[in-house]
């Protein structure tokens, strides 16, 4: 589907395959707290029904990255843009039509913790839609089975395990029905059974709604069973490493960090 | 072989042109404090020589670690650089550091810790010391910065009331009920001891004073006025600052810690309509109904002690609302309002602007009352300046 990786040194050309304007293009992005440089000249592509992978060590700006992409943190330089529309240009205050069609979870799945799991989900439907009483009810309940949380409908974030408060994050970020789907480590912390049902669940939204899907992860099962695309942060070169479908580049990226990362450290010979 | 109860011993030499790091004793955190001898090189060990090391715990690894980083100036290690493709030598782990000549347990420990190089820029700035003239620009500097945040807050308050009376601000109604229950009803407790006694408290200093005069009766007046003008509204002021103000400022607090207010924003809701509006609203109404409540309170003690000491009580209070007409008794009430204002900024602020974490948290909390307190004060100086220039 695609061309093997892009590093930004040798080509800046978006993946092949995206010959409609990319969902969201990053040109050129750099992301900094004060004088601390954490990714210099981030550039790639997220197109359409894109599963997209952040992936890179711990600490390495993933979650960064993705606050950047989701308009939280201004740039130190550089932009993006959402079908082709200026994001960073856009000055905060005008930026809502975009941030209407995000849905986010964050990596401490960050559930309004004076709200049961049942209103954390029903708050932006209760604020934006003209649904009524029963029919949030109705819609509520439905997200929450679909992630596997039928029955904790009225407990409290305080009141349930971390993993399920991810899930409920995830219920809640799909609770808009999203065009953009962002994710942070939803993984993470789930039993290898719930994470499979996870993946299969974040497929499925994305072949029945046709989502857009940018998730940060390092679980490689879920990287190679659901990820079209992916970018590696390089911690050394503070840099992007690759770009490209994570099975190709598992096998021939040229960074060999990249493909230490996506071997588990074990180094294969590149051909 | 080692004896066990050897100091600990680092001592450096060399071999031809290559600086050696003898390593010898037994290390453990309960005994002696290890000796570093012979001068230090500026490059790393090129080998090691531990002929005389008995048993060790961490601290031999991480003395080991800060001569290394020391003699390398913090630059040690790194991982094998990426486009070596052999595998790494084996000698040579760590970016010019090598560990030859350590035993194998050791030596594991060493690689690990070298294993990623240490990130100088990553380091927080705080801990570096500061002159006396870099501290007062910087103080400075800071608070022109708090001050700007103060006027920015209260704009943004301003544009949320404005959204709000166009009917564009994004709430629940359900919090609004529940911050007022929250300082309204479940105030009153504390609220009423407190006037009551400041009551008790103004009536016994007064009528002692006032009985040398043979005016007892103007107890009454005392302490009518004082409440209503003063007491009563400051009062009131100092306790909700304490209550809700640290309340609102850890609740917010809290939440920015664990990115709810970032999941706010994303959903398109504005956190300032969502969290401070509720807030502001619900102090600003319930401080004045507080007041009149503490007011009454604070003459109901009075009157208590009043009674007590021989005035009868009817009598007492025909006296009370001789003193008080009404612009007096609505000048407390007037200010109440601003005090309410000021107290919800002052803590939504402190909790909007809070560091996330939970240390964070606690400091939110502590400069909101702190905030609070001294703006009702100020405030209350300012008024009373008013006031008395326009003579009422
Ligand atoms: N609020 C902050 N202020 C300063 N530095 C930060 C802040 N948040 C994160 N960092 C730093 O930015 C880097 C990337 O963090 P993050 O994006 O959370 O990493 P991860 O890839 O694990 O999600 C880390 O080195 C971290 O120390
Ligand atoms: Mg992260």
């Amino acid at each position: 589907m695609t061309r093997p990786s892009a590093t930004p040194d040798k080509t800046k050309s978006r993946p092949a395959g995206t010959a409609a304007p990319a969902r969201i293009s990053v040109r050129g992005l750099t992301m900094a707290y004060g004088s601390f440089v954490v990714m210099k000249d981030l550039e790639f592509d997220i197109a359409e029904r894109d599963i997209f992978v952040i992936m890179g060590g711990s600490g390495c700006g993933k979650s960064t990255l993705l606050r950047h992409l989701i308009g939280l943190h201004e740039p130190a330089a550089g932009e993006v843009f959402f079908d082709g529309e200026n994001f960073t240009a856009t000055p905060p205050d005008r930026r809502e039509k975009f941030i209407r069609r995000f849905g986010v979870m964050y990596q401490s799945g960050a559930l309004w913790s004076s709200l049961t799991l049942a209103e954390n989900v029903g708050l932006p439907l209760e604020e934006f839609t003209t649904l009524n009483a029963r029919q949030r009810r109705e819609l509520v309940n439905y997200k929450l089975a679909l992630v596997g949380l039928s029955g904790y409908e009225d407990y409290y974030p305080s009141q349930v395990s971390g993993g399920m408060n991810k899930r409920a994050g995830i219920a809640r970020a799909m609770a808009m029905d999203p065009d953009i789907l962002f994710l942070d480590e939803p993984g993470a912390g789930l039993d290898p059974l719930s994470s499979r049902r996870l993946d299969d669940l974040i497929l499925r939204l994305r072949d029945s709604l046709g989502s857009t899907v940018v998730i940060v992860t390092h679980e490689l099962a879920s990287i190679f069973a659901i990820a079209t695309n992916a970018v590696f942060l390089d911690t050394d070169t503070r840099r992007q490493g690759a770009v490209g479908p994570p099975d190709e580049l598992r096998q021939r990226a040229d960074n060999p960090a990249v493909r230490l990362f996506l071997n588990r450290g074990e180094e294969v010979p590149s051909d | 072989m080692s004896r066990s109860n050897d100091p600990p011993i680092l001592e450096w030499t060399r071999e031809g042109d290559c600086p050696v790091l003898v390593v010898s004793g037994t290390w453990n955190r309960t005994g002696p404090v290890c000796e570093i001898r012979g001068e230090a090189p500026d490059q790393p060990p090129a080998r090691y020589r531990c002929d005389d090391l008995g048993e060790f715990d961490s601290t031999l690894p991480a003395t080991m670690l800060a001569l290394i980083r020391q003699t390398t100036g913090g630059a040690a290690a790194g991982r094998p650089k990426p486009e070596s493709k052999s595998k790494p030598d084996p000698d040579e782990d760590a970016a010019g550091v090598t560990l030859d000549g350590l035993p194998d347990d050791l030596r594991g420990l060493m690689e690990l810790a070298l294993g990623v190089a240490e990130r100088s820029d990553a380091k927080s700035p705080v801990a570096r010391r500061r002159s006396l003239g870099q501290f007062l620009g910087q103080t400075s500097q800071r608070v022109g910065a708090a001050l700007l945040g103060v006027i920015e807050f209260v704009g943004l308050s301003v544009q949320s009331l404005g959204r709000l009376l166009v009917g564009r601000a994004r709430f629940r109604r359900a919090d609004l009920w529940l911050t007022i229950q929250e300082c309204g009803v479940q105030a009153l407790p504390i609220v009423s001891l407190i006037s009551f006694l400041i009551g008790v408290i103004l009536a016994f200093v007064g009528g002692y004073q006032l009985a040398g005069f043979g005016a007892e009766i103007f107890v009454a007046d005392l302490v009518g006025i004082a409440m209503v003008r003063e007491m009563g509204v400051v009062m009131t002021g100092i306790i909700m600052s304490g209550r809700t103000g640290a309340a609102f400022a850890a609740h917010i607090g809290s939440m920015k810690a664990n990115e709810e207010i970032d999941a706010l924003r994303t959903f398109g809701l504005n956190p300032f309509d969502f969290l401070v509006l509720p807030r502001l609203l619900a102090l600003v109404l319930m401080m004045p109904l507080l007041t009149v409540y503490a007011n009454l309170v604070g003459i109901l003690g009075g009157m208590l002690v009043g009674v007590a000491s021989g005035i009868p009580a009817v009598l007492y209070w025909q006296q009370t609302l001789t003193a008080i007409d009404l612009t007096t008794a609505s000048l407390g009430v007037f200010k109440s309002v601003f005090f309410g204002a000021a107290i919800a900024i002052c803590g939504c602020m402190q909790g909007m602007k809070a560091a996330s974490s939970s240390a964070g948290v606690g400091q939110a909390t502590t400069r909101a009352v702190v905030a609070s307190i001294t703006m009702v004060i100020v405030l209350d100086s300012a008024f009373a300046a008013i006031f008395t220039v326009l003579d009422i």
